[in-house]
């Protein structure tokens, strides 16, 4: 018995570990989308996050510190987004695959100038990073409380405050907004910053809490799972979570079934689990699964009439 | 920043914006390899040379150029119908699984002559295929083609791991690669080509895909601006009403785009499988499908713009491995950098340099003449 609910706990512990950047990283996607603002860049903005973090903390010794700079970098290319997207009202999604490639290229470039390690950030002590605060197995560290406190608060203010009922708004129909007298560009603005607010903690979870140090490409697709959660969550924050959750699920099944033959199917690709947030996310936008609708006005910059 | 955008000379729409779009994402490349603490005028010396500096050089700048080309065209022709193909990457991948999977069932029996043929054939096809899910899931059930082309990267990804490591692998080996093709599959090289007809250059990677990347540059101009399908795509692509207005079928014509943007994708494989590796490995795309998007926006979705946006991002691949050799300070991904700056400069920023370019303009011609509009009613 004893087995089994030990098993049941770090089963559960090892889905909220895998689900914390997703979580953050779809909380902060959900502002930015909600606003109008679509955000393919999640990818980039953590991985720059991590990377400041991890290099930060190696330099300084300080794991806040590199909470701190994993912020500024993924504020910096939120910026960028914002600057390309709402001010000079360029297309959101090729802003996006920019901040991902730049992302990508820009960490290793800086990492290998910075360390000589081939792009990895020196291994850091536990002093250096953020560890478990009650179960050392479980790995919760303070990100994974953030994470779970995102939800409600990410719920609150889209829901109840009246910046949030702006935000929805100025997703929906930039006009009426105007027209009321709002200024879209700030609201849209304030909305990838705290998009930006969200990645940085997600990047720097995955180098300074759930690893110990940078590597290339350390992301591996979890700010696109983030947005396959945001769809699968039909734009709403607590679905949102849910699908995080599914997704961490899944990982930390399929890294426990490596191997491991099932009855009567055999040995079940670890790859198919693996693509299965994918194939889920293409199936729910394929209306198999209910419908998603996107806001409305996502993707489109706004113009302001003459 | 709200002023609406007025149109430029043509010259200038045409070639001054897009260099000055490039010209700002290399100044930026500079400012970070001085930060790095390289000088750039020193690291760009190295860049040239090892890009055009010898003939195996620029043997292997053209075979990056190639695939340069194919993954151009493929963003471009989607682009003209409206569509952005983000899944160039996938359909690369699996363009190039068909292409082996060719060769492996035929090689022992088929002569080159139609071996070679036929792997391309399976290639375009495969790649075709990759891209008429997402498509045919944008055309019947509306899901955003955007978001089901990166998910359809995932999962081509998943998929080339699971069949290699569990199902192509070579018996005995120990790395996830099938095995070698035989003579028949392998496509031959440019430097075996050039000296049969007594033209002696160095070994390099290049193949004749080079030549099958001319001639879809070609195909592709004919197709989009002197074939009625061709017609249809771009204005579904200007505008989808006029387009449904005209008779044109959006499904079919969304169909038609996306299988052609995967099929030149697809080429990829050709030219990485049968060009170079001769068996099918992992990772052959390595962003190639991505850095379509930066070839297309510099080229401005021309076939021509594509070409000589290609031979500057292959010269750059190329210069950017002797450059990391040369420079241990510097690695091969400030290619990926530049690649990143590109997209963001000609792509997203596009309309930065605009106003500027018009103040200049404005400055130059109103004294002669009134034909710049100096003026226009604001509000």
């Amino acid at each position: 018995m004893d087995d089994v609910l030990s098993f049941v706990f770090l089963m559960f512990a090892a889905t909220l570990r895998v689900a914390t950047p997703l979580v953050l990283c779809a909380m902060g996607g959900l502002f930015s989308e909600k606003s109008g603002i679509v955000d393919v860049g999640l990818e980039g903005k953590m991985l720059m996050a991590a990377f400041f973090a991890a290099a930060t903390a190696a330099v300084t010794g300080s794991a806040w510190l590199g909470v701190a700079a994993a912020i500024v970098a993924a504020e910096a290319m939120a910026l960028l987004h914002g600057f390309a997207c709402i001010t000079w009202r360029g297309n959101q999604v090729v802003s996006g695959v920019a901040i991902n490639i730049l992302a990508a290229g820009l960490t290793v470039v800086l990492g290998a100038a910075w360390f000589a390690r081939g792009g990895q950030t020196p291994a850091l002590e536990s002093e250096q990073r953020l560890m478990p605060l009650f179960f050392p197995r479980a790995g919760d560290s303070i990100p994974v409380y953030v994470a779970l406190a995102s939800v409600p608060l990410t719920w609150w203010i889209i829901e109840r405050t009246r910046f949030g009922l702006r935000l929805r708004a100025v997703g929906e129909m930039p006009l009426a907004v105007d027209a009321a007298g709002i200024s879209v560009a700030w609201l849209r603005y304030r909305a990838v910053l705290l998009c930006g607010l969200f990645a940085g903690l997600a990047g720097a979870y995955l180098s300074i809490a759930q690893n110990a140090g940078f590597s290339r490409d350390m992301t591996a697709g979890q700010g696109f799972i983030a947005l396959a959660a945001i769809i699968f969550g039909k734009w709403r924050p607590f679905p949102a979570f849910g699908a995080c959750l599914i997704f961490g699920l899944l990982d930390a099944v399929a890294i426990r079934l490596q191997g491991v033959e099932m009855p009567g199917m055999g040995e079940v690709p670890v790859q198919l689990i693996q693509a299965l947030p994918y194939l889920l996310t293409m199936f729910l936008l394929a209306g198999f699964i209910g419908r998603a609708v996107a806001p409305k006005a996502a993707g489109v910059p706004y113009e302001k009439e003459h | 920043m709200s002023a609406p955008r007025r149109p430029l000379p043509a010259w200038a729409e045409i070639a001054a914006l897009p260099l000055i779009n490039i010209a700002l994402a290399f100044v930026t490349v500079g400012i970070i390899v001085r930060i790095i603490g390289v000088d750039p005028f020193h690291a760009l010396r190295f860049l040239v040379l090892g890009a055009i500096g010898s003939s195996e050089a620029i043997g292997y700048t053209l075979y990056y150029t190639t695939n340069f080309i194919f993954t151009g065209l493929a963003v471009a022709v989607a682009f003209h119908a409206g569509l952005f193909n983000i899944g160039g990457e996938g359909q690369a991948y699996i363009g190039g699984l068909g292409c082996g999977l060719a060769i492996l069932a035929f090689d022992h029996f088929l002569p080159a002559w139609a071996m070679i043929p036929l792997a391309i054939a399976a290639a375009t096809l495969f790649g075709a295929a990759w891209a008429a899910v997402p498509a045919w899931l944008q055309a019947w059930r509306g899901s955003h083609i955007v978001i089901t082309t990166i998910m359809f990267n995932f999962v081509a990804s998943a998929l080339m791991v699971y069949l290699m490591v569990n199902v192509l692998i070579a018996p005995g080996s120990m790395t996830p690669q099938s095995r070698n093709f035989t003579a028949s599959g392998k496509l031959p090289s440019m430097q075996e080509v050039l000296a049969a007809v007594g033209i002696q250059v160095a070994p390099s990677a290049l193949n004749l895909s080079i030549v099958l990347a001319v001639f879809c540059c070609v195909g592709v101009w004919v197709f989009l601006w002197h074939t009625p399908w061709g017609y249809e795509l771009r204005t579904m692509g200007h505008n989808p009403e006029a387009a449904v207005y005209a008779g044109t079928s959006i499904k079919r014509t969304t169909m038609l785009a996306m299988c052609l943007s995967g099929a030149l994708a697809g080429f990829v494989g050709v030219n990485e499988l049968m060009g170079v590796h001769q068996r099918i490995v992992l990772d052959f795309p390595a962003g190639y499908g991505f850095a379509g998007i930066a070839v297309a926006l510099m080229g401005r979705s021309h076939p021509l713009g594509i070409v000589l946006a290609a031979l500057l991002f292959g010269a750059l691949q190329q210069g950017g491995a002797e450059l990391a050799f040369e420079i241990p300070a510097i690695t091969r991904e400030m290619v990926v950098v530049i690649q990143g700056l590109i997209i963001l400069f000609s792509g997203a920023l596009a309309h930065l340099p605009r106003p500027w370019l018009q103040w200049m303009l404005a400055l130059f011609a109103s004294p002669r003449s009134g034909e710049v509009p100096a003026k226009r009613a604001e509000g």
